[in-house]
């Protein structure tokens, strides 16, 4: 392992930190764009409601326990960790090793069993009604997103989203049917899980319908901070991992140092694309009632389901 | 074993008709229907030119160009003024349990590929594995024809179901012979028209394109 | 040439009745058309006679001893119908039930529906023996429908929706045979001509052809009205005009029987088993049973007919089913009894039925007083259809059962019981309606009865004396079939 191996792993760590609020604002703005307002702040709002939030003083609950308080900085460490394992850049870093989907998974599923008992902690009709909720879409999510991964494992023989990265993008170029069922199912998971509109509205409170909102009702100042923070690197997260299931093309291959330029370059592109894609989505799709979340849910199940089938039909 | 790029290719068109016939299954809309049914026809006539591009089968070519015009513009074109006529443009459909039907269909889906599984296997065509997909494709309308009540999806159902026939024809090997194809298309049309008559007839007693109104002969 | 007259007549005659089916003549007409494709069909059949079978136009189409008798049944049926139509239908305009429109329309369609069967039944082609079929349905689907009232055209959609997902199935089969027979005889015109499929049965995929045939099977099983595919049958037989009814019931579920056996000839060729013979004779069996039942809770005439049409139609196939000379021979026989009886029988219920002013058999009653031919013709068809000799359909029962009792003693009780329970249903309505107290009013159109009982004469015929000639194209056809 060299030196400069560690150093690049080192800097997607901290890139991919200090871009994610970036990432939030680039999909709101678009979205203040696509619905006709100039959009406030720019994109570098996300950025401000963060320093805001850290400059204030926390106020927490009398019957807030220690797990309440812990809670935000498990969520910001699972997201970080996420994120910064997902191979966006390279595919030979000294984390290569343990990038398996499986554990991906796990680490989101960790951060949820978190939030929800936090959300309950406190002991208000939101909290538990959002931690319920939560729990609905995920138990849902979580086997659709493991079907999306093991279509992609199938192809390329692993779990290690290394290889899967690299059985895609080095190869030689084939058109897989089953990754088209697959990017549909794993599109839905990603609105569900980052309680983007169809599913959820991360920018109202209504009692009706939140989800995400309902659960961090209780929390201010820095531990909110965290929380956001740790909801634009889940974000951030989701989309590279759909980047590198779906689009890797351009990511720099083993020791090639001169790749990373270009794999930057072509990582920013896409991630400015996926943004304005989401924004779009948002914009043009009605938040759906809570009741139709399962079958929203569902069919994301279904189609991964059936993308696996048809790879089994299809290209073996 | 690495497949050519035209394989892919109709696999990918295959792939998207199913993924059609799903959204189908679960749309509850009526004009979103028609656009998904013209959808199909266009998939299905990329896919059908590219068989004849690949197969040198220059029949196929001829019949790529009458699914492009009958099924993803002809037939479209009436049922949207059927539509507009009837006045039923914004109609949706209450159905129930969409997980179930779906759940149904994937168990659908799971048969049909067991069942073409030895068929694809003695084809000679480089579309083989596709008749796996064309069986689901009809077998999926099939079950959208009998989870709906209304007329207009029952018929998008069964239109969608040649469709998957049409699609089996030139997956397993390569069309039918064209007079046969004709007077497939033939058919079709006539049918449409008989049923856009009948539209009217039963909007005309009914007050209404529901068929659950009708339940007046059944054996008691 | 002799085939082009017998498509070309109809086809011209469908044109024809579309501009001037409004003109007062036009039922003369129709009838008129009917006669010359009756002509047609007779040349067609002498020549068949004496030079045996045939084919024609580049293969394209084709006449053996199997289907010349049934196109020359399909154009006398077709004709008489004409013939019964020509005052019933007057007779429901004076009723005020039907518009000048619609007769157009009706008289049109006949003869395309005469057209489509001809087609389906001479063509060589099994890619062209789907598309007539499906044709047979789309001009008969508005016949169904004519009356526009909301339980026609129930009876209509149901028609349409249920032959349409059944011969659905049919192409799907009809593709896959294709398939299974593209590989011996190369892809294009020729892998579809029955003449050519048949020299190489024995070389086609089995596997492939089993499952093409239970998709074969089931589609124009539906057709056929086999039993659970039936439901549309009643339906479309009660709410449709009587003609169409007869013609229904007397010839497309011929047709449709003729491409199920057809394909069944493929399929036990290169199966060598008899795989298909034990699925016809399973559905066969199970229409015949559930048939009976249904039937005798009916409240409707012509449902009731229907449903015994469905009982029929499931013996015949029972009857192809086991396979062997006697029992396909009678499979044959029994295809044209029962298509004459049950015309026969439609004619004189339509007449009943408008004398009535209903087709429930509670308000039809003492049919010998009002109009003593209608009420012997129904009493004698019905005697006809329920196997009383001397009539045919004793015979060709009689052969039917025989065999079953030698080959498959197991099917016995079942239809047996089946058989006794529609004849004990069937003669009890049918002494009821013909018998007993009445208020029914004449008639404004002398009824044409004609038709009627020159069917019953044949039927008698057949059941006394089968003419030489005829008993050799059974046979022909039955060595044909095996």
């Amino acid at each position: 392992m060299s030196f400069s191996a560690i150093f690049l792993q080192l800097i997607q760590n901290l890139l991919v930190l200090l871009a994610a609020p970036l990432l939030l604002g680039w999909v709101n703005q678009c979205r203040a764009w696509m619905q006709g307002r100039r959009g406030a702040g720019g994109v570098l709002q996300p950025y401000r409601n963060l320093i805001k939030l850290f400059h204030k003083d926390a106020v927490l609950a009398n019957n807030a326990s220690p797990l309440f308080r812990v809670t935000p900085y498990i969520l910001f460490a699972c997201m970080w960790l996420a994120a910064a394992l997902v191979p966006v850049l390279a595919t030979n870093l000294p984390l290569s090793p343990a990038v398996d989907v499986i554990a991906l998974v796990g680490i989101f599923a960790l951060a949820r069993v978190f939030i929800a008992l936090a959300a309950m902690d406190i002991g208000t009709a939101f909290g538990s009604l959002g931690a319920r909720r939560e729990m609905l879409v995920g138990f849902l999510a979580e086997p659709a997103l493991l079907m999306v991964l093991f279509t992609a494992s199938t192809i390329s023989h692993s779990t290690s989203l290394i290889t899967i990265v690299e059985t895609l993008a080095h190869k030689q170029f084939m058109l897989y049917p089953s990754m088209a069922f697959a990017a549909v199912a794993f599109l839905m998971i990603l609105l569900a899980e980052n309680a983007r509109v169809p599913v959820d509205n991360p920018s109202t409170h209504l009692e009706l319908t939140m989800i995400h909102e309902a659960m961090i009702l209780e929390y201010s100042a820095r531990h909110l901070a965290l929380i956001e923070w740790a909801s634009t690197l889940k974000l951030l997260a989701y989309m590279t991992i759909g980047i590198a299931l779906f689009v890797p093309y351009g990511i720099a291959e083993a020791g090639n140092w001169g790749g990373l330029p270009l794999a930057v370059l072509l990582l920013t592109l896409k991630l400015l694309l996926g943004g304005a894609g989401l924004a779009l989505i948002e914009t043009v799709s009605a938040k759906m009632r809570i009741f139709r979340v399962p079958e929203f849910m569902g069919t994301a199940f279904l189609l991964a389901v059936l993308g696996l089938l048809t790879h089994f039909l299809l290209e073996v | 074993m690495p497949i050519p790029f035209s394989a892919q290719v109709i696999n990918m068109c295959a792939a998207l008709l199913l993924l059609i016939a799903f959204a189908m299954l679960s749309q509850r809309r009526v004009l979103s229907l028609i656009n998904l049914f013209a959808l199909q026809g266009l998939i299905l006539a990329v896919s059908t030119t590219v068989v004849a591009y690949s197969s040198n089968q220059h029949h196929l070519y001829y019949s790529a160009a009458l699914t492009l015009l009958l099924k993803a513009i002809v037939l479209p074109v009436i049922l949207y003024k059927l539509i507009h006529k009837l006045d039923i443009r914004w109609d949706v459909e209450t159905m129930f349990n969409i997980p179930t039907i779906m759940l149904v269909g994937l168990l659908l889906v799971v048969f049909s590929f067991n069942l073409a599984a030895p068929i694809s296997q003695m084809a000679g065509t480089i579309t083989k594995s596709t008749l796996g997909i064309a069986m689901a494709t009809v077998l999926l309308s099939f079950l959208m024809m009998i989870t709906r009540s209304k007329a207009v999806p029952q018929v998008i159902g069964f239109l969608a179901m040649e469709n998957g026939l049409f699609f089996a024809a030139t997956s397993a090997t390569y069309g039918m012979p064209m007079v046969v194809e004709m007077g497939i298309a033939l058919d079709v049309l006539i049918g449409m028209f008989i049923l856009g008559i009948f539209f009217f007839q039963i909007r005309t007693a009914f007050d209404s394109l529901d068929l659950a109104h009708m339940e007046k002969l059944k054996e008691d | 040439m002799e085939i082009f007259w017998v498509l070309f007549i109809p086809l011209l005659g469908g044109l024809l009745l579309a501009v001037f089916g409004t003109h007062r003549n036009a039922p003369e007409l129709n009838s008129l058309m009917s006669f010359a494709t009756l002509i047609a069909s007779a040349v067609l059949t002498t020549r068949v006679i004496s030079d045996g079978s045939f084919t024609a136009w580049n293969e394209q189409f084709f006449v053996d001893a199997f289907n010349v008798f049934l196109v020359a049944l399909t154009a006398f049926v077709g004709f008489t119908t004409s013939l019964f139509s020509r005052p019933y239908m007057r007779i429901e305009q004076h009723h005020g039930k039907l518009s000048i429109n619609m007769l157009r329309l009706y008289y049109s369609m006949y003869q395309l529906f005469t057209f489509t069967m001809l087609l389906a039944l001479l063509t060589n082609n099994m890619g062209i023996l789907w598309v007539a079929m499906e044709a047979a349905t789309l001009t008969t689907v508005l016949l169904v429908s004519l009356y526009r009232t909301p339980a026609s055209l129930e009876a209509a959609w149901k028609y349409f929706i249920l032959c349409g997902v059944g011969i659905a199935q049919a192409l799907f089969g009809t593709i896959l045979l294709y398939f299974a027979a593209e590989k011996i005889l190369g892809a294009g015109g020729t892998a579809l001509l029955w003449t050519h499929l048949n020299e190489v049965k024995g070389q086609l995929e089995p596997t492939v052809l089993s499952l093409a045939f239970v998709f074969l099977l089931v589609g124009y099983g539906t057709k056929v009205g086999l039993a659970p595919l039936h439901n549309w049958l009643p339906d479309a037989h009660a709410e449709g005009p009587t003609p169409v009814s007869a013609v229904l019931s007397g010839l497309l579920l011929n047709v449709a029987l003729y491409a199920v056996v057809r394909s069944k000839v493929l399929v036990d060729g290169a199966l060598g088993t008899h795989f298909a013979g034990n699925l016809m004779m399973g559905f066969g069996q199970l229409s015949v049973v559930m048939a009976a039942f249904f039937l005798s809770r009916q409240k409707d005439v012509k449902r009731m007919f229907a449903y015994s049409s469905i009982e029929h139609m499931g013996l015949m196939t029972f009857a192809f089913g086991m396979g062997g000379a006697v029992a396909t021979f009678a499979g044959l026989l029994h295809m044209t009894v029962h298509c004459l009886t049950k015309s026969a029988i439609f004619f004189a219920v339509g007449h009943a039925a408008q004398q009535s002013g209903t087709q429930l058999m509670d308000g039809i009653r003492g049919l010998i007083k009002t109009s003593p031919s209608v009420g012997w013709g129904l009493a004698l068809g019905t005697l006809a259809i329920l196997g009383m000799p001397p009539f045919g359909v004793f015979t060709s029962e009689f052969m039917i059962l025989t065999t079953a009792m030698h080959a498959y003693p197991w099917t016995m009780p079942f239809l047996l019981i089946a058989l006794g329970v529609a004849f004990a249903s069937i003669f009890g309505q049918m002494q009821r309606m013909v018998f007993g107290e009445t208020t029914g009013k004449r008639l404004p159109h002398p009824p044409a009865l004609i038709p009627v009982f020159v069917h019953l004469a044949l039927v008698l015929m057949l059941g006394l004396y089968i003419p030489p000639y005829l008993a050799d194209w059974y046979r022909q056809a039955a060595a044909l079939i095996g």
